[in-house]
């Protein structure tokens, strides 16, 4: 299988996310610059966390229009499989692949700490091997990661099974003081319709490694890699 | 680009102020230097070649009043690659890899303006790191703030705070630890002191020597604008009424500039198109230009037309004062420019050949088709003037008072400890830094609930794809400085040297930031001379030499310096970070021994400051054989897998030591239960050169401990969700995590 992390001027979470990506396949994924416009025979496409552009504008929305994006929109209609952390489900919403918005955390601040997320769907290609309601702790670094959408888009995530994960506490209960940003029912990622795409604010990238807090990120990105090997 | 009939018309129109002693004085120089001007030139300065003079002569650039005492530092070990001198020092940390480190004041800009103040503080020194081929790793910072009730103390904590996450953050380096204390002495003027540590292979780092005659001199970066012009030379006076209108000098950051001109420089060092490189910090193009030129014992020639500019109409003189951030000087191989051009330009970034390098170490500077300054190099450098400053009687510190009043019980005298501004819990402000990008972090700032998951004496990141770690600590005990700068001088070394063997780091070198008064003032140059002595006779020592540093002085306010405040960043390398230490207890029944030695010292203590609201008695005397001893015994004890958890004994003692270990642990306590009927100063004494640990071989450990000739007492066992005292007292896990927690955020809450 074939893995492509994108890259932009002010990405600075890839090398984390290759990290992750050979840990499970034992194979490095290709960093592709932002100004390529094909991206063929990728299994996955990866975009990963940092400050695309600096945050200028809205997080995500240059980077919304980089070259690459024609052809991510492409690959997203097409099945490709997607995967958004962070900066990069910033991207996702704004080229509209995903729904809702992400505002600036409710206290106003960056954030980085461990949050606890418990899977919400686990009937997808991306968590599979995670047991539904079961929680994994995996740490968050953004500065507008609140979700929102409307009631309409609410109702149409909850109609659709689109919610991935929401911020829990320890024992997985869903609650105000476990919602690390202010985000609307707790939402900390969510699937397309047809469940190819996934877009989640915390890293599990950085909850891989042995050396680090937790590895509770890797049945993740097992189930996100191994069904396309 | 302006027409040549515009420019003509603008020269019309510029008159530069006339060259006059008040002027000068205005631009920091004395009558005596600015006659020295006339005599190397044999001439009047022109304008531009004035403000060089000024800012090449100023405090900032040329450390006139403490460079005769940094030499008496130890900077030599079969270990340093690079000593001070350069952008930043370097070590090896073995494989033919290198650790490159420095760290960095803002204090000036940080007081004025403290979201940029702190943000371009951190952007320079990761900048220093980067300039020479490494690739930053991590960064901490040491911040000192004025008392909290102080109206301006949450604004600028507040700022600086956000400064330093705004630019860390996008930048993609983690901030893994650091300090932060409140002082009254700072009112005034606040620290802000910036480290970074990068990762370079041997073979590949970059200097600013080694220029050659004849080879195109290149700007990379961003544009160049009016911001910061004399920014070194506010940072060379004191404050007195009215600091804000120096607003304009401070420079504004953009961090993401910066992290396109990490990866363009990392990539372009990849090839061999670079001969020297020297970023542009302090005193801008001026500095950048005349480092490269004295390093390289050549001359300049730079035409400033074709230096990317963001304003109109720009003198020379603000071009070559600019503070603008995120710039680059470059010497290129001849022919290697078209190559390196497009490195820059695949990171839309400014690159432009600006000049070439010539054979008679002159820097002349070209302008709107005239020549605005030609002048000889060395003497910005060398004749810049060396002030053996007088040196006063540091006074005495006051003595302790007779009656300190009631001694609360344990319990309550710890409650006010771990709710006190210096000791409680800086959650508020670490967890506003990305302390786990580049995914290697594995010990970072805080105790309970840390971004890694772990806490120990230093921060520990490990080095991408390898069984390294390195260590990193900044210490400083100013109370103890000004009361001794000698001892205070000896302290802060030595507990930088704990800090890593603590975490079973092998110390290897430090940066200094040397903060300080007004040297002019006899008494502040005893505190400074006495605690640059102090921390050269401690690395000498250690065995742990300086190899890079900085110095802010003049951190006074009409008359009120701030307490000395000399800065130690250490570095120490862990083998195989499996190994490395925390300070989590582990297990109930984990036996709990102080190694080192009993608390008996309280002068200067924290217990005394935060509970009796005193600051006197004698600061705590450093046996540095005693220190070498205990720290080694530490390291092997860890490498040997004797021990669960270690912590050194520093701020408030023993029992504060204990209550740091519970809140790594959260919901395992200590039981000392058996110490009845010892002395305040048993549980609350800062004497030097202990730690605490834990361990479930009492006996192996015991015996190792008699082995090397170090005291070693047994004090109790790690016990489960309470920490039990003498007497009957008790404190539940949670209720300690409680008190440490509650101080900074409802302090930054309230509004006044």
């Amino acid at each position: 299988m074939k893995t492509a992390i994108i890259t932009f001027p002010g990405t600075n979470r890839e090398n984390d996310m290759a990290a992750a990506v050979k840990l499970t396949t034992g194979k490095s994924p290709d960093l592709i610059w932002h100004k390529e416009t094909t991206l063929e025979n990728y299994d996955l496409i990866i975009l990963p966390g940092g400050f695309s552009y600096g945050d200028y504008l809205r997080c995500g929305a240059m980077a919304a229009h980089s070259p690459i994006m024609k052809e991510i929109i492409a690959q997203a209609e097409k099945g490709t499989r997607i995967f958004g952390v962070c900066n990069g489900f910033q991207m996702l919403i704004e080229t509209r692949i995903l729904p809702g918005a992400l505002l600036k955390n409710k206290n106003l601040k960056f954030i980085c700490k461990n949050v606890h997320l418990r899977s919400e769907n686990t009937d997808t290609h991306f968590t599979k091997h995670l047991k539904e309601g079961s929680v994994i702790e995996v740490p968050v670094a953004h500065g507008d990661g609140n979700y929102f959408a409307t009631p309409d888009i609410l109702s149409d995530l909850a109609a659709n099974d689109q919610v991935a994960f929401r911020y829990c506490d320890a024992q997985g209960n869903v609650s105000e003081e476990a919602n690390a940003n202010g985000s609307i029912d707790n939402i900390a990622g969510i699937y397309n319709k047809r469940k190819t795409i996934l877009g989640m604010m915390p890293h599990p990238e950085n909850a891989t490694l042995s050396h680090q807090k937790t590895q509770d990120g890797v049945p993740l990105f097992e189930g996100i890699l191994n069904g396309l090997m | 680009m302006q027409n040549t009939a515009e420019k003509s018309d603008f020269l019309q129109t510029v008159r530069e102020p006339d060259i006059t002693l008040e002027l000068a004085q205005e631009y920091g120089l004395n009558a005596e230097e600015f006659d020295q001007i006339f005599e190397i030139l044999g001439r009047a300065p022109t304008y531009t070649e004035l403000g060089i003079f000024s800012v090449m002569w100023s405090e900032h650039c040329s450390y006139k009043s403490s460079r005769l005492h940094l030499k008496k530092l130890p900077t030599e070990a079969p270990h340093v690659i690079q000593g001070p001198g350069e952008n930043a020092g370097v070590i090896d940390i073995g494989d033919g890899q290198a650790a490159v480190f420095k760290m960095e004041s803002h204090n000036h800009p940080s007081y004025i303006e403290p979201f940029q103040g702190a943000a371009t503080g951190v952007g320079g020194i990761m900048r220093d790191v980067f300039t020479m081929g490494a690739r930053p790793i991590a960064n901490i910072n040491a911040l000192r703030f004025g008392e909290p009730a102080h109206p301006k103390t949450r604004s600028l904590v507040s700022g600086v705070v956000s400064g330093i996450s705004h630019y860390g953050n996008c930048m993609g380096v983690p901030t893994v630890g650091g300090e932060t204390q409140f002082h009254k002495s700072y009112n005034g003027n606040i620290l802000v002191n910036a480290m970074t540590v990068g990762i370079a292979n041997q073979d590949d780092i970059y200097y600013a020597r080694g220029a050659q005659p004849n080879m195109p001199i290149v700007y990379v970066g961003s544009k160049t604008g009016r911001d910061g012009i004399h920014g070194a030379t506010m940072a060379s006076a004191e404050f007195g009424d009215g600091n804000e209108e120096n607003r304009p000098t401070v420079q504004v950051g953009d961090p993401f500039t910066e992290k396109l001109l990490l990866e363009a420089c990392l990539e372009l060092m990849q090839t061999d198109c670079i001969v020297s490189i020297q970023d542009m910090g302090a005193a801008g193009l001026t500095s950048s230009g005349v480092e490269i030129a004295d390093k390289g014992g050549i001359g300049v020639t730079m035409n400033l037309d074709d230096v990317p500019q963001r304003e109109r109409n720009m003198l020379p003189y603000e071009i070559m004062l600019s503070e603008s951030q995120e710039r680059m000087l470059m010497i290129l191989k001849p022919g290697s420019e078209d190559k390196a051009r497009k490195v820059f330009e695949k990171w839309d970034l400014d690159f432009a050949v600006i000049g070439t390098t010539t054979d008679d170490q002159r820097l002349r500077l070209n302008m709107y088709g005239q020549t605005w300054c030609d002048i000889p190099v060395p003497p910005l450098v060398d004749a810049a003037p060396v002030y053996d400053r007088p040196q006063g009687q540091h006074p005495l510190p006051k003595p302790l008072p007779q009656d300190l009043g009631e001694t609360p019980s344990l319990k309550t005298s710890l409650e006010t400890l771990m709710r006190s501004p210096n000791m409680s819990s800086k959650r508020w402000i670490w967890e506003q830094y990305d302390g786990l990008v580049m995914g290697e972090s594995w010990a970072t700032s805080g105790l309970t609930n840390t971004q890694a998951g772990r806490a120990s004496d230093a921060a520990l990141v490990r080095v991408p794809n390898t069984q390294k770690a390195l260590a990193i600590s900044s210490d400083c005990n100013p109370r103890y400085c000004y009361a001794n700068p000698f001892e205070g001088g000896k302290q802060a070394v030595a507990e930088s040297y704990r800090n890593l063997c603590a975490s079973g780091a092998t110390p290897l070198a430090v940066t200094n930031n040397l903060n300080f008064g007004n040297p002019e003032r006899p008494e502040i140059m005893a505190q400074f001379v006495g605690c640059v002595e102090g921390l050269g006779a401690a690395c000498a020592a250690l065995d742990y030499p300086v190899i890079s540093g900085n110095v802010s002085l003049y951190n006074e306010t009409s008359g009120t310096a701030i307490l000395p405040t000399p800065v130690i960043g250490g570095v120490g390398l862990v083998s195989d970070w499996e190994m490395a230490m925390d300070m989590a207890f582990k297990s109930e029944g984990a036996t709990l021994f102080i190694v080192g030695g009993e608390g008996a010292h309280l002068g200067q203590s924290l217990y005394y400051s935060e509970v009796h609201g005193v600051e006197a008695g004698l600061a705590p005397i450093v046996d540095l054989d005693v220190e070498k001893r205990n720290g080694t015994f530490m390291r092997e004890a860890i490498a040997r897998d004797l021990l669960e958890a270690a912590h050194d004994i520093s701020d408030g003692g023993l029992l504060c030591a204990l209550a740091e270990m519970s809140l790594a642990a959260r919901t395992l306590g200590f039981d000392v239960s058996q110490l009845a009927g010892k002395a305040t100063a048993f549980w609350y004494g800062e004497d030097q050169g202990r730690y605490v640990v834990a361990t479930t071989e009492p006996e192996r450990f015991s015996e190792a401990a008699q082995s090397d000739n170090v005291p070693v007492l047994k004090i109790g066992v790690v016990s489960q969700d309470n920490c039990v005292l003498p007497e009957g007292e008790e404190i539940s896990c949670s209720e300690l995590i409680a008190w440490h927690e509650k101080w900074l955020p409802d302090y930054m809450s309230k509004t006044n």
